[in-house]
């Protein structure tokens, strides 16, 4: 396959001295580049740079074509989830029907950008220029490749190819009928010719009908052309003519007026001369109103229209090859004659290659690569790294979306269609997403969860937990850590949780705390800040003997940190000096145990009053227990 | 691509590294007046200095970020011998309203003799991981274990290169298949010392870093390194900076369970490029591996991408022009033209729709053929 070679662009940095070492760092988006030199020892004293932000020509930081990408990404997801039971055939319609989607969608765009007043309108030529030929190429693919018109049909549906891309003529014939007298207009003949030259005989003929009246000596001549005109016959893919039939019928008529040039009926008058001679397909006279057909395709489908109306899609690729030399003479062919030849010649890769090198957005080639894929008109090539064509081309398309603040959720739908490293892309750019808000974290994080991407998940939780616990907001800080299932850094955040209550005597976010409920028991340290705390709250409500079991489980159970233990044994201090007995015995056993067990560690302390009180309160419950109740 | 605006760094003196933090709304630059400064990116997209402080008595020649799960945590490495750890504090309400932040130095790694000439932090999955080397030869792998507690970093590995180092880079796959690597360039001159790019590979058994390779046709001095980001191939892409860009492919060879060195590694040369026609000193990879830059002598930042068949070409250059900075930003080229048609004939085209017409099918021309075409200025998307 041979290769449009593109020479680099070259983008001039102002502020930069040329051939000075450059530096450079890769941002989202961007590239940063800053002139620096060698590696000296010391201060060079050459003073500051600049640093310069380089960006590529990102169309999708338009507002107007934002839409575009939007809407497109639709389509997009509706194409992806038609059913593959089907056999291609049958759904031929549908693609058909998806191909004019996108492109109403272009053409909207189109207008949009068209409709843009005053200054704007400058910087949306080029986009209006680009989209116009984006438009054009899908257009001709969708002819060609995607609903695959027969010969016959594939002739009418060039011809609206054509007429749908050259309508000025429809402004001209505007102008001209609206003159006091059409047929002198200057541009009257033009606008006969362009008629007849995109096969509207019908115009043709009620154009005609005025400049006959007016040389009603010639009335017999223009009375012929309109017969002729008239006659010429038109393929129905709907009846019941067959193409042999057809062509049977069109040869004749061709016969009829070749007479009727070569007997010079139209001699005396120019102008009829010539569209006769059109309607023959005189490529001689074509190419001498190139003005009129503008475009060497333009040309070809009317020398198909008036020489060869059967033409076979296999034949194509010689007319165009032989149009585009004839009309562009010694002219260079543009990126788009080559692209449009590569569609008549049915090299589909070709033209997703031209259109990959000559625009420098990926929108277009991406789409359409899809929608091909689809119609399984893409070999599979078997790719350096495992992939395809299309998959290739949706990963490019859809990383360039990424970097949007936006439109990167557009941008998740493509990579959940790319079955080879669609994950994977994913993976490696929604952790980059900057997570501003805790709504946009949240975002992103649904979005890992529903794919399971469990390593994604847990990185944005502790992400965001960090942030929290730098900012000091202990209790945001806990959710996420619970939500990362992050059990160390749980850990962390009760430990500074029960630090704060040590050196404050309150808790915060005790709303949190209160609700953890199963998810307390991701950390012992966790369940112990969440224990605890409903230990002061039991406290709070009086239920001193649910209080009191709950604080023993907290100490025998362990798994209180140690720096917590004496606060542990000095909140059961008001629990024992209570009039009523509130340990059982037993109970109090088990505190005088714990006791023992860290005095051992906390040799240094006084445990004298919590002694004291447990025994006093053994004493009490001794008796308490041994009285009988009368 | 175009300039679309041009911050004044307003560093006294050269800027030797700018480094990007992980999404991208932060930046940071150290110069040879010693100093770093971090920049916020605001909504708008402009940039503000919120820091500026001396890091170091010489030359700072590498500043990088560590990965946001560590907290706001910056490294610079210097010409006085040193690497800095640096944490931001969360500064009084004021100071942000200022838009001030401040930076307090965690820890000084005072190991190497010599110049330190790169720092980089290890992949996250590793923990809090950073790696040094210096001029004398030495990688230095410093950990530190407790996350809240960053003053606290211990030295874990001395790997001694025998070459003077000039950069180093991590392998940043995490894959389990693929247990911690590092590259290490060196800038000696002395084309017969041999491969100038070094792999080390960890080895769960011995608990220590072992060579892997050393890329032997690599002769010349090294001056920048860089594995490619790993999207989940079986292999790795490392790029280096030497008399010219080269792409190399490691492939890991599967070995018999008993072997208990390293991984052995297929060495394949993916590309080689001579365009600058001069030393190239740095490349670096975009976040999706898809473009390489590198910036040579020559003056040029050029960019590498590789189409579907995974051939390389060069798809962009970027290079100073002398010109004086204007007032405004760059203009974007917009979406570049395909038909080559000069504005005016465009203008003609548009000109014959009428504002107002509201046509249910809106029906354009493409724009007249110029006979003449004037120089197509595209960036084109290589695939």
């Amino acid at each position: 396959m041979e290769e449009v070679d593109v020479e680099p662009v070259v983008t001039n940095i102002s502020g930069i001295r040329p051939g000075k070492r450059m530096g450079f760092a890769w941002g989202p988006g961007d590239i940063l580049v800053y002139e620096t030199q060698n590696k000296a020892s010391g201060p060079t004293g050459s003073g500051c740079a600049f640093i310069h932000v380089v960006r590529k020509d990102e169309d999708i930081y338009s507002p107007i074509l934002r839409k575009l990408f939007n809407e497109s990404h639709h389509i997009f997801v509706g194409l992806q989830t038609i059913k593959d039971d089907l056999p291609s055939k049958s759904k031929k319609p549908q693609f058909v029907s998806i191909s004019r989607n996108y492109r109403s969608v272009i053409r909207a765009c189109m207008e949009e950008l068209q409709q843009a007043a005053g200054e704007l309108l400058t910087k949306y030529i080029h986009h209006v220029s680009i989209l116009l030929a984006i438009e054009l190429i899908w257009n001709l693919c969708e002819v060609l490749f995607i609903d695959a018109a027969p010969a016959g049909s594939l002739l009418l549906h060039l011809l609206d190819w054509v007429r749908l891309h050259k309508s000025d003529v429809d402004e001209k014939a505007k102008g001209v009928l609206q003159s006091d007298s059409p047929a002198e207009h200057r541009d009257y003949w033009d606008v006969v010719l362009s008629y007849v030259l995109q096969g509207r005989l019908e115009d043709t003929r009620k154009m005609l009908m005025k400049q006959a009246m007016l040389q009603p000596a010639a009335k017999s001549m223009y009375k012929l052309m309109d017969s002729l005109l008239s006659k010429m016959p038109f393929y129905n893919p709907g009846g019941t003519q067959t193409l042999t039939e057809f062509d049977v019928k069109w040869r004749n008529w061709h016969e009829e007026v070749d007479r009727y040039l070569k007997d010079n009926s139209f001699a005396s008058n120019q102008h009829l001369e010539v569209i006769c001679k059109i309607l023959l397909g005189d490529e001689d006279v074509l190419l001498e109103h190139k003005e009129l057909l503008s475009t060497w395709y333009y040309f070809l489908i009317t020398r198909l229209l008036y020489c060869h109306p059967t033409v076979k899609p296999t034949e194509l690729h010689y007319y165009a090859q032989s149009s585009m030399m004839m009309f562009l003479d010694s002219g260079v062919p543009e990126p788009l004659d080559s692209i449009l030849l590569a569609a008549f010649e049915f090299d589909i890769h070709q033209v997703i290659k031209d259109c990959s090198i000559a625009l420098n957005n990926w929108w277009f080639v991406a789409h359409l690569t899809d929608l091909l894929d689809h119609c399984k008109l893409l070999q599979s090539h078997n790719l350096h790294f495992g992939s395809n064509l299309r998959e290739f081309l949706l990963l490019e398309y859809a990383s360039g979306l990424f970097t949007h603040h936006s439109l990167w959720q557009c941008a998740v739908d493509y990579f959940d269609h790319c079955p080879e490293f669609g994950r994977v892309y994913l993976e490696l750019q929604i952790e980059r997403v900057p997570l501003d808000t805790e709504r946009k974290a949240l975002k992103v994080l649904r979005i890992c969860e529903e794919r399971q991407m469990s390593e994604q998940v847990r990185s944005i939780c502790k992400i965001m937990a960090m942030r929290a616990v730098r900012n000091n907001r202990l209790g945001s800080a806990l959710s996420w850590s619970i939500r990362a299932k992050d059990a160390a850094f749980a850990t962390l955040i009760s430990e500074r949780f029960l630090q704060d209550y040590c050196a404050k005597g309150t808790f915060s976010d005790l709303d949190l705390i209160d609700n953890l409920g199963s998810t307390m028991l991701l950390s012992d340290r966790l369940t112990f800040l969440g224990k605890y705390r409903e230990f002061h709250k039991l406290y709070g409500e009086k239920c001193f003997s649910d209080a009191a079991k709950l604080l023993l489980s907290l100490m025998t159970a362990k798994i209180a940190p140690q720096s917590f233990w004496m606060t542990l044994l000095t909140d059961a201090l008001p629990l024992l000096e209570q009039k009523e007995v509130i340990f059982s015995a037993e109970q109090t056993y088990e505190l005088m145990y714990c006791l023992e067990d860290w005095t051992f560690l906390f040799h240094s302390f006084n445990t004298n009053q919590t002694q004291l009180a447990l025994a006093r309160n053994l004493a009490s419950a001794i008796v308490k227990e041994g009285t009988m109740q009368t | 691509m175009f300039v679309a605006r041009s911050i004044a760094a307003d560093h006294k003196d050269l800027i030797h590294d700018v480094s990007y933090d992980f999404h991208g709304r932060r930046m940071a630059t150290c110069s040879s007046d010693q100093s770093v400064k971090v920049w916020d990116k605001s909504e708008n997209g402009e940039w503000h200095c919120t820091a500026s402080w001396k890091t170091h008595s010489g030359s700072v020649w590498r500043v990088t970020w560590a990965h946001p799960e560590f907290g706001q945590v910056l490294a610079s490495c210097s010409f006085d011998r040193t690497a800095a750890v640096w944490e931001e504090i969360v500064g009084e309400s004021n100071d942000k309203q200022r838009g001030l932040s401040h930076w307090i130095k965690r820890t000084t790694l005072v190991d190497s003799r010599t110049s330190v000439t790169d720092v980089k932090f290890a992949p996250k999955h590793m923990g809090l991981m950073l790696a040094t080397c210096s001029a004398d030869g030495v990688v230095r792998i410093y950990e530190a274990p407790d996350v809240m507690n960053l003053s606290q970093w211990s030295l874990q590995h001395e790997i001694s290169c025998k070459l003077s180092c000039s950069c180093i880079s991590w392998n940043p796959s995490s894959s389990r298949a693929h247990p911690p690597m590092f590259a290490v360039g060196s800038d000696d001159s002395n084309v017969t010392y041999g491969g100038k790019v070094q792999i080390y590979e960890y080895n769960e058994n011995t608990r220590k870093y072992s060579k892997a390779e050393t890329l032997m046709t690599v002769t010349d001095a090294v001056h920048d390194i860089a594995f490619a980001p790993n999207l989940g191939r079986s292999f790795h892409v490392l790029a280096i900076a030497t008399k010219d860009v080269r792409i190399f492919k490691l492939v890991p060879l599967r070995r018999e369970s008993t072997t208990t060195g390293p991984t052995k590694l297929e060495v394949q040369i993916v590309a080689q490029f001579d365009n600058h026609n001069s030393q190239v000193w740095r490349v670096s990879w975009n976040i999706t591996s898809t473009l390489l830059a590198s910036s040579g002598d020559d003056g040029c930042v050029r960019l590498w991408k590789a189409n579907y068949m995974d051939n390389w070409k060069c798809t962009g250059i970027l290079k100073g022009d002398g010109s004086p900075l204007t007032g405004s930003s760059g203009q974007p080229s917009a979406m570049s033209t395909v038909v080559g048609s000069s504005i005016q004939t465009s203008q003609n085209a548009l000109n014959g729709m009428s504002a107002g017409r509201i046509a249910k099918r809106a029906s354009f021309a493409p724009p007249l053929r110029q006979l003449t075409s004037p120089k197509i200025n595209q960036s084109p998307a290589y695939y």
